[in-house]
């Protein structure tokens, strides 16, 4: 039942599952838009996927420490999340659903702040406006049509095809394979399509649903669904940090100027379970997990750049020690993550008062008091 | 969800069924702004002020958007068949020629494409104003406004709004198919980040539109579709006036049992009222106004005056909006009551076919007999 969904045949790929630069007529337009990049740029990159493998490994495991309620893991997926994220301008908006840790790595979200909804401490945990990322969404598919609507508001802004890099604004969304299936996906790109939205629709399949395979939702590749809406539509190698940046660039470049939506399926592999509370074991095979392991993202680009001259090993000496500090940092600063007051819950569900919070609030404040007085 | 055919688009004229006859007494308290107003029966009338005009609440509704449109350019509204046609029921009549694509947008016909970019839009800084075009179509949209809309502000820390209103057309009447004459108040009130209100009368649906609008928060903004097409005096404000969305309006002073009641039963409780005081009984009728949150001070400060108590409604009772009225007049006027609070509202069944609505709305003469129970007891 997997052959109507492709798999890695027919992805466009810029480096080999060795890490070897392709070169096809296929993949021409997006050697171009990957021509810019740089040693310095590849770099930067793999930190990034490094620092994100390494935010996985450690909040994995706080939570078998029981110092999270929950984590899931973005393994597997670096190359995808961080190649999408280079591409983006610095006035682009990101809507990540709740996996994109290595979108948010690089749009400089603080790791312990991404950590604060699954320390179970916050339900969101940074600004989004200092940023340009919004919160983690948790229901499937709720943020691929904010996503689009935050677009369409970047229409009315004038701020599509103005013909300056610095100005024009594009919103990249990211959601999964199982969450196509989601009738808020099929309405997002409906939106998107007639409105001409200048949005990303960055899926990454990466193969599961928690225990469910691509073949429970699909019968033919998921890139070929954004046709059906009008939607340009491209498979990439989502274990080839270029090309993930190259098609991202592609896509975003169409939306600046005025020309619409794109749907950039990155193929990947969800190389851990789905979240903490996931046994991939009881639905999947080990022999499966050793072909993907074979592919990691982070061994590949690191091919590339030894191969290319470009690894030096004073520098990577420095980026282990970074990421040994993070580890260091996220397994102190978590663990000082304490629960906040109970009169906080009040807070903020309304900008303005309402009568009933107002009310609850001085009644859990009094019954604390007493509480306190009468121990 | 489908568009309904034209044979359910109404034509304007005043709608059948359990709203009074033509001429039926507007409310009387229907001043635009402050806390509770009172309005003593057969005060004179003052004069109008030259910028009152005589609206239907479908022309209210419509001026509200302009005003709204016009005064804000983040404003926009959006939703099925509300451009170029105006809405199946002309709410947004003109509006489109006036104020263009970009700003009165036909969506999709996808309730929860409609709510969800909607917020995305809020998220980029405006201020959508969608339409459902029936109560029984808001379903689809229920997941982005209750898991999303409701919440957005809370998760974020209060970084971000979402000033989002969502007009619901709403309640029955009207002779309709299935899925046209619901009152899902209940629903949204029940979920924390949303404010909800109803307007009874032209004048309040022109502020609480206003208001709405102006609000940060999320707010449903419910229409009884059947006073679509009865009239009012409206009063155009300059600008939206402050704290009319969280207040009820004493709209009928009276001594002997108090009526609270909201958006289409208002005009049944103030009939009520009118009947019993030819039997020598004098009814006070509370329009909420507004249902979340409530102003349970005013219930309560008219139910300590009259010490009985009857809430009416048409969505079911059973988990309604009239169990918390019940419910909370019970905690805060024990003392003062003199017989239990009574509710007249739907039954728990789907909203029946509509050769059988007028025996599933609460008629006067059901208002009638809870009256006459409570003041029995």
């Amino acid at each position: 039942m997997t052959e109507g969904c492709a798999g890695e045949e027919g992805l466009i790929q810029l480096l080999d599952k060795d890490g070897v630069r392709v070169s096809t007529p296929e993949n021409e337009a997006y050697r171009d838009q990957a021509a810019g990049v740089d040693g310095e740029d590849l770099r930067a990159m793999y930190r990034a996927m490094l620092l994100t493998r390494r935010f996985d490994d450690e909040a994995t495991s706080l939570q078998r420490q029981g110092e999270l309620a929950l984590f899931a893991q973005a393994r597997g997926q670096e190359a995808a999340q961080v190649g999408s994220a280079f591409a983006l301008a610095p006035q682009d908006y990101v809507f990540p659903s709740y996996r994109e840790h290595g979108v948010l790595e690089v749009r400089g979200v603080d790791p312990v702040d991404r950590l604060r909804l699954f320390r179970g401490v916050d339900h969101g945990g940074w600004d989004p406006a200092e940023h340009n990322a919004h919160l983690y969404t948790l229901v499937l598919g709720s943020q691929v049509l904010h996503a689009t609507g935050y677009a369409m508001g970047i229409q009315r802004d004038g701020l599509v095809g103005t013909g300056d890099p610095a100005r024009d604004r594009a919103v990249v969304v990211y959601f999964g394979d199982g969450t196509t299936s989601q009738g808020d996906v099929h309405e997002a790109m409906v939106f998107a399509a007639v409105n001409n939205a200048p949005q990303v629709f960055f899926l990454q399949n990466n193969q599961w649903a928690i225990s469910e395979p691509t073949s429970r939702q699909t019968r033919v590749p998921l890139a070929d669904r954004g046709l059906g809406y009008g939607i340009p539509s491209v498979r990439v190698d989502g274990n080839d940090v270029l090309a993930c940046y190259a098609a991202t660039l592609d896509a975003l470049e169409r939306a600046h100027s005025g020309g619409g939506p794109t749907l950039v399926e990155a193929f990947t592999y969800r190389m851990g379970a789905h979240t903490t509370s996931d046994d991939p074991t009881r639905y999947r095979e080990a022999a499966e997990e050793e072909h993907w392991a074979r592919r990691d993202p982070i061994d590949r680009l690191a091919a590339l750049l030894r191969a290319e001259g470009e690894w030096d090993q004073e520098w990577a000496a420095a980026l282990d020690a970074e990421s040994d500090a993070l580890g260091e940092r996220l397994r102190t600063e978590v663990r000082l993550l304490g629960a906040p007051p109970a009169g906080s819950m009040f807070e903020h569900v309304y900008a303005t008062e309402h009568a009933t919070v107002a009310e609850e609030r001085a009644w859990m404040a009094e019954y604390e008091q007493f509480e306190e007085a009468n121990p | 969800m489908s568009t309904p055919t034209v044979t359910l688009r109404p034509a304007p004229t005043p709608a059948l069924g359990a709203t009074p006859a033509p001429g039926a007494p507007p409310a009387p308290g229907a001043t635009p702004a402050g806390s509770v107003t009172r309005a003593a029966p057969g005060a004179p009338v003052a004069a109008p002020p030259s910028d009152v005009q005589t609206l239907a609440m479908a022309g209210a509704i419509n001026l509200a958007l302009r005003d709204s449109l016009a005064g804000d350019d983040k404003v926009l509204l959006m939703g099925e068949d509300i451009g170029p046609l105006g809405g199946v029921f002309r709410v947004t009549d003109g509006l489109h020629a006036e104020f263009g694509d970009r700003r009165v947008v036909d969506t999709p016909l996808a309730e929860s494409g409609i709510v969800g970019t909607a917020i995305g839009l809020a998220l980029c800084g405006y201020r959508p104003v969608c339409e459902i075009q029936f109560d029984g179509f808001v379903f689809p949209a229920f997941d982005q406004i209750t898991t999303q809309l409701a919440k957005m502000h809370y998760r974020s820390g209060g970084r971000l709004q979402v000033p989002v209103v969502i007009r619901i057309p709403y309640g029955g009447g009207i002779g309709a198919v299935e899925h046209h004459s619901e009152s899902p108040e209940a629903l949204f009130a029940h979920t924390a980040g949303l404010r909800i209100v109803t307007p009874s009368t032209p004048q309040d649906a022109y502020d609480l539109l206003r208001a709405a609008i102006a609000s940060p928060d999320p707010v449903i903004y419910l229409e009884p579709k059947g006073r679509y097409w009865s009239k009012g005096e409206v009063e155009r404000g300059a600008s939206p006036a402050a704290g009319v969305l969280d207040t009820a309006h004493v709209v009928r002073d009276g001594t002997d049992v108090t009526l609270v009641s909201y958006g289409p039963t208002v005009a049944t409780a103030l009939q009520a009222a009118d009947t019993l005081a030819t039997e020598g009984t004098s009814a006070e009728v509370v329009d909420l106004r507004s249902l979340s949150p409530l102003d349970l001070p005013a219930v309560i400060a008219s139910v300590r005056r009259t010490g009985r108590c009857v809430v009416v409604h048409e969505a079911p009772t059973a988990h309604g909006v009239g169990a918390e009225v019940v419910s909370r007049v019970t905690e805060e006027a024990f003392h003062s009551l003199e017989a239990p609070v009574l509710r007249v509202g739907g039954f728990h069944t789907p909203y029946p076919v509509a050769k059988l609505e007028h025996s599933y709305l609460p008629s006067v003469d059901r208002v009638l007999d809870a009256v006459d129970r409570s003041l029995a007891y």
